[in-house]
């Protein structure tokens, strides 16, 4: 499921070329207005959700990776302009860990030997949740988040349709209403940071070019909200 | 959901959302929550019923139903949601037509 990026009218352009080079053998499907989040609770990508023969889900939306690999795309850093801050984005705090502390406190390699288990043992894996737990492990959602929600949607919606005056208030009250949903901040800092740099990584670009920072709409950015974090907050630990 | 009209149908409403309104209520998989017995659908009281948020932009002249916070949690049933989207070719897939084999719905994004 690709959290697809692109306006309405430019045939999935962001996700076509990813999904063509895999050449998946599995269904492969675009969600341009996060139906994942609204009906799985997918905040942060990647995220995945074991469902089981009989379409009941047996572990709810949660960080997951095919293995411990961490790479970025060739020349994508030296492809992007220096970015700067957000002017109105916090200040980091002293001793923040950066960048760095999205990889912190996850073990990538167990979780693909989990779902080995449970392919195979069904149930009776030590991976497979009770429904009740399911649900308490489920997103925590508000009724200030569902707020948030709305506001995204609107935002989305009004972009897609070229109404980016509007579009730009809804996304900020979707980022002060759910702070922790970061498929809500990136989409759109992508949008606009492809915007402003373009080329191969333009989406990449989630904040504003150094010396244009006065052409950033958003209250923050993508660099100054990672710095706030501490280790698991941006993944949580999944086992 | 977004709308041009909180003039919604139960139907409407229903394929928007995967709320079904029937007689006893707003039901979801074996969850079901009464709903005020006033005689027409009311859109509104039901979306409060839900946790869904309403919220309107006036200029743009549309409305967004928020997802249900029922319970704090974005599930109210360990039962899978109906998904319903396009792949590449714009032909649809449907979650439930995988029904009998275990699933993994990885989320992803090119950014």
């Amino acid at each position: 499921m690709s959290l697809e990026l692109s306006d309405a009218d430019s045939d999935a352009a962001a996700s076509r070329p990813y999904i063509e080079a895999a050449h998946p053998e599995h269904p492969s499907l675009l969600d341009p207005t996060h139906q994942m989040d609204a009906l799985f609770g997918v905040v942060n990508i990647p995220n995945v959700v074991w469902i089981d023969e009989t379409g009941v889900i047996v572990r709810p939306a949660e960080p997951g990776w095919p293995d411990g690999r961490h790479e970025m795309p060739r020349n994508m850093l030296t492809s992007i302009p220096k970015l700067g801050r957000a002017q109105t984005a916090p200040a980091p705090p002293e001793g923040s860990h950066g960048l760095a502390g999205i990889a912190a406190g996850q073990n990538r390699e167990a979780y693909p030997d989990a779902i080995r288990e449970w392919a195979a043992k069904g149930a009776a894996s030590r991976y497979a949740l009770t429904a009740d737990e399911v649900v308490a492990r489920s997103q925590e959602r508000s009724p200030g988040m569902s707020e948030g929600a709305a506001h995204f949607e609107l935002a989305n919606h009004l972009w897609r349709g070229g109404r980016r005056d509007l579009a730009i208030a809804h996304f900020n009250e979707s980022h002060r209403l759910q702070p922790a949903n970061w498929t809500y901040k990136r989409q759109a800092w992508s949008l606009v940071g492809n915007e402003r740099v373009g080329g191969d990584f333009g989406r990449f670009a989630q904040a504003p070019v150094e010396g244009e920072e006065g052409d950033w709409p958003f209250t923050s950015d993508f660099f100054s909200d990672v710095a706030l974090l501490g280790e698991g907050e941006y993944y949580p630990k999944t086992f | 959901m977004i709308t041009d009209s909180l003039q919604l149908d139960p139907a409407e409403f229903s394929a928007a959302t995967g709320w079904e309104i029937k007689p006893e209520g707003a039901c979801k998989a074996d969850v079901c929550v009464p709903l005020p017995s006033t005689g027409d659908f009311d859109v509104r009281a039901t979306a409060e019923r839900l946790g869904m948020a309403v919220v309107a932009d006036r200029e743009a002249g549309l409305w967004a139903i928020g997802p249900q916070s029922l319970g704090g949690r974005a599930l109210v049933s360990a039962e899978a949601p109906e998904l319903a989207l396009d792949d590449l070719d714009g032909h649809e897939f449907r979650l439930s037509s995988l029904r009998g084999q275990k699933v993994l719905l990885v989320a992803w994004a090119p950014y």
